[in-house]
């Protein structure tokens, strides 16, 4: 590692967006080098400006973004004043980007390889047919099959993990002496993101580079990072190397962050998530004094003024007035983020226990049909159908929570619908407490509406925008159960209450709140007529961590008072593992394991849920046991697959029985855990080693 | 690519067959009796009758529908009731005189058009988009008979460019026609022009807020790559489309001003149709006018699916 000159340079760097006709401070003072052979962490939530510091010291920063103060220094030449057209001789040969979105960042109608070999015929001066050549060398290098094949494609042919991969190839094509990477792996699966991660990792290694990774996500961060710095509302609080970080925060927003990620194996019949309370300030109300000043739990008098970003020693930094506090241990932290709360007041009344379960949904099959285009289905061109869901049977008992996770394409939020009736099921049935649902949601009756609630993952599809919150959740109790009036107005105040929203809310429209307190309000109104079943899909999925935290425990507070049966949709395992009682996972349509959550995480597991352990992220130091990786593309919807559906990526995939014939469900009969698998639980036992090494 | 081409040739032919009955029953319920449109006033009963049967106008409608199409389809158009020549010969020399003009017109205003669009796009809300923008609009709002005048009063009358009258000969060709062709193009492409630009500099404009320039920009390509082979090669898909639909537009629309500078396109032969109350010349004009609106929306298809990749699969 050469460390004598750092690669890049940032010094006091202050950029300002102009919003109407103000021109305010997105980042502040912001200091980073980074030096050769490094993997710098840039972790971030939305609002701290992590992009804009990544766009600006590419020097790519748009009309209305300017830098207002400091210097970026890259290999010793300062660029933060270079103009648009000098920038082109640095950008894809010396400083390259891996972008968040690669689908709308490739160009459409233009060959994928046809955009890598630009970048080889610009600054490495190749002639075409080398250029060609050496594109399909790079397609092999970034580990895409078939490489001649996908260089020929246009971008919408190929997935998002491929073309992940090709604009990777495209930043490394030039070899460029700065990599910045924003995001790269958000928009992909955790199975995609944990081999982007691996390449990402081996590509990087041994190269003359510097690297720049700027996430929200913190497990990321560990598998792939040396040093991180940390940024909340625009400004830097804390900088050092990963493992001192991960440590010992002496930031206390760094703590907060850290405590609220939802871990691997955490339950929530052991402990309360803890969050930050409150949220990142908007850019028009940064005042003068601590950036984290509202939030924090220990702050003093003196915060009042703008703490310095200190050195506390040769590698690490803190803009803490507190942190030899925090460094001694005098502080105890642990208890200060303690999730906020405390029980509803149970005057609406709980459920009746009874023999049936809360929702029982059998053999539910959801189909769709694939046209190729409006014409084929005017001329009624025999269309193929897509199984999104096939057969797949569960049951939620009165006060249980069932996990489902899968994928996106694994069919788990087709099946909320079928369930909830926004999409009729080919086939099924659905009853809640033995009473039939009708497949149909025009079908059902007000009755079976009520029993029923949605939360989505955008709030904005439950929440009328023309009505205040007080007259959406007014609205559902009438509708549903016929109440009005002031007993309506007082269960309104009481749901409010319970979502930790200040009573004013119910005055205000959607537009006048933000993401968090909007999935609030919608999680109000989907419980407030004492549903018997919610089904929440990927409720938190876009919403912050430090705001996650708080609405997964408000989700498991509301459900324990009102005893409802929760059906709990996402891709996050960890949540899922915290949330849950019972856990479903589901590949391409089909239910691969069933148990209960406290087992999900020991060994026999399904094969695929295996790959899903392995691939999530760790947010602890050396965690991770074992890395299992996952070959190849999901198959497309429209493919026949016979025998057991995840044969065509299953690694430990037994052989031409797994293709030709569906396998039997496993049972252990006394965890009641259940697996979907032509191996028995014994063998599986066998093979597998535990994913995780905690004591569970 | 095969296949969505037959798809699009069949419907083409489904539309045709429809307007082709929509055409006839709207003909046939043209208010007047033939007989007597023929014939005159001051004609007999007997004579009146003995046409009708010679015109078939006494059999039911549907098969005087399918013998009118199966003779179009063989090319045997019949005479027209008012001149009492052969169809075909009459309207074919007229198409091509529309299809002159047509390619006259497209030749000026496409590429002006599209320049400005992209200088107006690319230059967004600065002095230059807002007088092209301006003039633009000023332009489009001028109707063509107004624009055909002045265009006349400045180029032919004082400075004896090119002539005012544009009636050629169905002998004429080509090269010796092109002089009395410049001012009738010139007053549709001020109309076109205006349009086309716009949507140019629309395309454009929403074109440049794509991540996949930002891509572009940040690979160290030149600004003129960027522009040229980037942003414009989808920018330009829904204009390229545009045009191609206004081709039918061109053939058969430009009725007035066809009137102002009296120029024989298929327009005119439309309304002296409609005039004369002589159906199978009006059956002929509007089917060749829709086979020109289907065909150019089925060449808009094709070339949507040509220039972006994403419909070509579909
Ligand atoms: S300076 Fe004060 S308010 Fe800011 S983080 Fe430290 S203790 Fe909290
Ligand atoms: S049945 Fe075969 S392919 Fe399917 S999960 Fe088990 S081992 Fe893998």
């Amino acid at each position: 590692m050469e460390q004598e000159r750092a690669v890049l340079e940032v010094k006091d760097l202050t950029v300002a967006y102009r919003i109407g006709e103000r021109w305010l401070e997105a980042i502040r003072d912001i200091n980073l080098s980074i030096f050769c052979g490094q993997i710098y962490g840039l972790v971030g939530e939305s609002g701290s400006g992590k992009t804009t510091l990544a766009m600006s010291i590419l020097n790519y920063l748009g009309q209305n973004g300017r830098i207002l103060k400091g210097s970026i220094v890259f290999d010793g030449e300062e660029i933060s004043q270079y103009p648009k057209e000098k920038m082109r001789s640095f950008w894809g040969s010396k400083i390259a980007l891996v972008p968040q979105n690669p689908l709308s960042s490739l160009n459409p109608t233009l060959t994928v390889g046809e955009q890598v070999q630009e970048v080889l015929r610009l600054h490495l001066k190749m002639p075409e047919a080398a250029a060609r050549k050496r594109v399909v060398e790079l397609f092999e290098q970034v580990r895409l099959a078939e490489p001649q094949r996908v260089a020929r494609s246009y971008p919408h042919q190929i997935s998002g993990g491929m073309q992940q991969r090709v604009m990777i190839a495209m930043a490394l094509a030039a070899s460029p002496r700065l990599l910045l990477l924003d995001e790269p792996t958000t928009s992909l699966d955790v199975t995609t993101q944990a081999s982007i991660l691996d390449l990402i990792k081996e590509l990087i290694q041994g190269q003359d580079m510097a690297v720049l990774y700027v996430t929200h996500n913190l497990g990321v961060v560990v598998e792939l990072c040396h040093r991180v710095a940390v940024l909340y509302a625009g400004e830097l609080v804390e900088d050092a190397p990963l493992e001192e970080i991960f440590r010992q925060p002496l930031h206390p927003y760094t703590f907060g962050l850290l405590k609220s990620v939802p871990k691997l194996g955490q339950n929530k019949k052991e402990q309360v998530l803890s969050s930050i309370p409150g949220q990142i300030p908007a850019l028009a109300q940064r005042g003068s004094g601590c950036i984290f000043q509202s939030r924090c739990p220990i702050a003093l008098d003196i915060c009042a003024e703008r703490p310095p970003l200190e050195s506390i020693d040769a590698k690490r930094s803190s803009r803490c007035f507190r942190w030899q506090e925090l460094l001694r241990g005098e502080i105890p932290l642990e208890k200060l983020f303690e999730a906020e709360g405390e029980a509803l007041q149970a005057s609406i009344p709980v459920q009746q226990k009874s023999e049936a379960a809360a929702l029982d949904a059998q053999g539910i099959i959801v189909e769709f049909e694939s046209h190729a285009s409006l014409f084929e289905s005017l001329a009624r061109r025999s269309s193929r159908k897509v199984k999104a869901v096939k057969d797949v049977s569960i049951r939620i008992e009165a006060g249980d929570t069932l996990g489902l996770v899968g994928e996106s394409g694994s069919g788990k939020t087709s099946l909320a619908r079928a369930i909830s009736g926004l999409n009729e099921p080919e086939a099924g049935s659905i009853r809640i407490y033995g009473l039939s649902a009708a497949p149909k949601l025009s079908k059902r009756n007000r009755d079976v509406l009520r029993r029923l609630q949605m939360v989505f993952q955008n709030p904005e599809e439950a929440l009328n925008p023309f009505m205040t919150v007080g007259e959406s959740l007014r609205r559902q109790l009438f509708v549903l159960q016929g109440i009005r009036g002031e007993e309506a107005q007082r269960l309104a105040e009481e749901m409010v209450k319970a979502v930790q929203l200040p009573l004013d809310v119910l005055n205000r429209r959607p537009n006048q709140l933000s993401g968090g307190e909007k999935q609030r309000i919608a999680i109000a109104r989907a419980f407030i007529t004492n549903p018997d079943v919610v089904i929440a899909d990927e409720p938190v999925s876009s919403l912050d961590v430090s705001v996650q935290a708080t609405i997964l425990n408000l989700i498991n507070r509301l459900q324990g008072n009102f005893n409802n049966g929760l059906l709990f949709i996402s891709h996050n395992l960890a949540i899922v593992g915290y949330l849950a009682d019972q856990i479903a996972v589901i590949y391409l349509g089909a239910l691969m394991q069933l148990c209960r959550a406290v087992d999900l995480f020991k060994p026999p597991y399904h094969p695929y849920t295996e790959a899903l352990l392995s691939a999530v992220p760790s947010v602890e130091l050396g965690k991770k046991a074992q890395t299992i990786r996952l070959e190849g593309e999901l198959p497309s919807p429209t493919e026949r697959i016979e025998g057991c559906p995840f044969h065509s990526r299953c690694p430990r995939k037994i052989g031409e029985i797994c293709e030709r014939q569906a396998p039997p469900w496993r049972v252990d009969e006394s965890t009641q855990k259940r697996i979907y698998c032509h191996y028995t639980l014994e063998e599986l036992t066998e093979l597998q080693s535990p994913i995780l090494d905690v004591g569970l | 690519m095969v296949k969505y081409l037959l798809r699009r040739f069949g419907f083409l032919i489904l539309t045709l067959l429809i307007t082709s009955m929509v055409i006839f029953a709207a003909t046939q319920l043209l208010p007047g009796d033939v007989a007597r449109v023929i014939l005159g006033r001051e004609a007999g009963e007997a004579a009146l009758q003995a046409l009708r049967e010679e015109l078939g106008l006494n059999d039911p409608v549907p098969v005087q529908y399918g013998r009118w199409l199966v003779n179009f389809v063989r090319g045997d158009w019949g005479k027209s009731y008012s001149t009492k020549s052969e169809i075909r010969p009459l309207v074919i020399g007229r198409l091509r005189n529309s299809l002159m003009l047509a390619v006259v017109i497209l030749v000026i205003s496409v590429p002006v058009a599209i320049f400005l669009g992209v200088v107006a796009g690319l230059n967004e809300n600065k002095w230059i988009d807002n007088v092209v923008s301006i003039a633009s609009l000023a332009v489009v709002g001028l109707p063509e008979f107004v624009t055909g005048l002045v265009l006349i009063q400045i180029f032919a009358f004082r400075l004896r460019w090119f002539p005012a009258n544009s009636s050629i000969r169905p002998t004429t060709s080509f090269l010796e026609a092109l002089p009395m062709l410049i001012l009738p193009a010139l007053t549709a492409t001020l109309v076109l022009l205006a349009y086309i630009a716009r949507l140019t500099r629309a395309g454009v404009i929403e074109e440049l807020k794509q991540q996949y320039v930002r891509t572009a920009d940040l690979k160290g390509l030149p600004y003129r790559v960027v522009i040229f082979k980037h942003v414009l090669r989808n920018a330009l898909i829904p204009t390229i489309t545009v045009i191609a639909i206004s081709m039918g537009w061109l053939i058969s629309g430009l009725i007035v001003i066809e009137n102002v500078f009296n120029y024989p396109g298929l327009g005119r032969l439309m309304v002296f149709a409609i005039d004369r109350r002589d159906l199978p010349l009006l059956q002929a004009v509007t089917m060749v006018a829709v086979l020109g609106f289907a065909l150019s929306n089925l060449l808009a298809d094709i070339l949507y699916a040509i220039l972006d990749p994403r419909i070509r699969l579909g």
